[in-house]
């Protein structure tokens, strides 16, 4: 059998092939979910990628993948059906000069979990940077929600760190979630293996 | 609830933190990861088909008013799990510097000439057997300030989806016999020989068209299903 070909880091030069808007090149995808045709809540996520330092990553691309409003996946391992296919639920962005990212979507539904449990409204984030030899996942759960209580996920991670999946509302402005991403030290994200 | 996906695969993977390539001490997690289930939001993914994708962008030389500079050749590979099945359509994008080592890229001031007729990005969709190719001209090897007169290997960056979000990969093709390997703190950052060997592309007559390009392969081999099977009560 094959064996895996090992993951590499995506550089600095990232944004040429995977975000290259800047480079005349039509990008395939973009931080914006809430095409014409989507139904639900619209959301905007903000937030900003830290290093063990404290500074922001200004050469790393996130890339976000979701369930639409429903708890439905657009593909076919999901196969429930979609109320609208123009939601496919994965949007990507690069973090600005000082590691700031931004993605404007939908609030997810409750999505199925193992063993016929139910998982809380989350999205599934891939991390990508120089000095980031391959991925890192992460979730974004929403703190306000009430279902976060009975996640199977959320509960296989120890309290204390549990804030650190947490996107927080906007206290001044409506739909606007802030979730700060730190790679090391203090407050350090919770990363996934699946 | 099974695995759908294999988990022992990983071993192929580099560490987060490779303390000779510096920026990864500040940016690798320092707290173990957190194994979780695999669960729907990890068995689904973006899964988008050849609609997206132009033909053209797959070739890398014919993107300008002329072409550019440097030694045209041909990427030729497959796509295939760990179980040795083509993953079929497929989005594989691709990036790299000119033949002279510089990339387009805003942040790389490398005193090498820019190529008017070379951006460097390319992107194609595997076919039914997982087969892709790209059209473009060699990299060349560049500077970088990790550590003294640090050069990187000749290398084209390769980004893959698969057919879940656990699928997805990353990598860097290399070019045969490459010199700046044994100095190359990245490429090392794969720690067993055999795996490394797998970033690295052949050179293939079959592939190379006469009077015209090299041809070079290269298969990329993507996370594939658990080959333990289900157990029967808990299935």
């Amino acid at each position: 059998m094959p064996e895996r070909t090992p993951s590499q880091t995506v550089g600095p030069y990232l944004h040429l092939g995977l975000a290259p808007a800047d480079y005349n090149v039509r990008p395939l995808f973009g931080p914006d979910l809430t095409a014409p045709g989507v139904t639900g809540t619209p959301i905007r996520i903000e937030g900003r990628l830290i290093d063990g330092e404290g500074n922001g990553l200004p050469d790393a691309l996130l890339e976000i993948w979701q369930a639409d409003a429903q708890g439905h996946y657009a593909h076919p391992a999901d196969g429930r059906p979609l109320r609208s296919n123009s939601f496919r639920g994965f949007a990507r962005a690069p973090t600005d000069a000082g590691g700031g990212f931004a993605f404007s979507t939908i609030k997810p539904g409750a999505v199925p979990g193992p063993s016929e449990s139910l998982q809380a409204p989350h999205i599934n984030v891939g991390i990508f940077a120089r000095g980031l030899l391959k991925r890192l996942f992460t979730r974004i759960y929403f703190k306000d929600e009430g279902m976060n209580g009975s996640d199977p996920i959320l509960a296989l991670v120890p309290a204390p760190r549990r804030h650190t999946l947490m996107a927080v509302p906007d206290g001044a402005r409506a739909g606007v979630f802030r979730f700060d991403i730190r790679l090391q030290g203090q407050d350090e994200t919770v990363f996934f293996d699946a | 609830m099974h695995d759908r996906y294999a988990r022992a695969g990983n071993v192929a993977d580099p560490p987060y933190l490779a303390p000779e390539y510096r920026s990864t001490r500040v940016r690798a997690p320092s707290q173990p990861l957190i194994v979780i289930p695999q669960t729907l939001s990890e068995i689904t993914g973006p899964v988008y088909g050849h609609a997206d994708v132009r033909p053209q962008e797959a070739d890398l030389t014919r993107q300008h008013a002329a072409e550019p500079l440097g030694e045209r050749i041909i990427v030729r590979g497959r796509v295939l799990d760990e179980a040795g099945r083509p993953v079929p359509e497929t989005l594989v994008e691709i990036w790299q510097c000119n033949a002279a080592g510089r990339y387009i890229h805003v942040v790389d001031q490398h005193p090498a000439p820019l190529d008017p007729n070379f951006t460097g990005a390319g992107r194609c969709v595997t076919d039914a057997d997982g087969v892709y190719q790209f059209i473009t001209i060699k990299p060349g090897a560049y500077p970088w300030r990790n550590h003294a007169n640090a050069w990187r290997p000749a290398h084209i960056h390769f980004s893959l989806f698969g057919p879940s979000f656990l699928t997805r990969l990353v990598t860097q093709m290399y070019f045969p016999g490459d010199p700046l390997f044994a100095f190359d703190p990245i490429f090392n950052a794969v720690s067993d020989a055999t795996a490394r060997g797998r970033m690295v592309c052949q050179f293939d007559l079959a592939t190379t068209r006469p009077e015209w390009a090299l041809g070079y392969t290269f298969d990329i081999v993507l996370r594939g299903p658990n080959a333990t099977p289900p157990d029967p009560d808990h299935a």
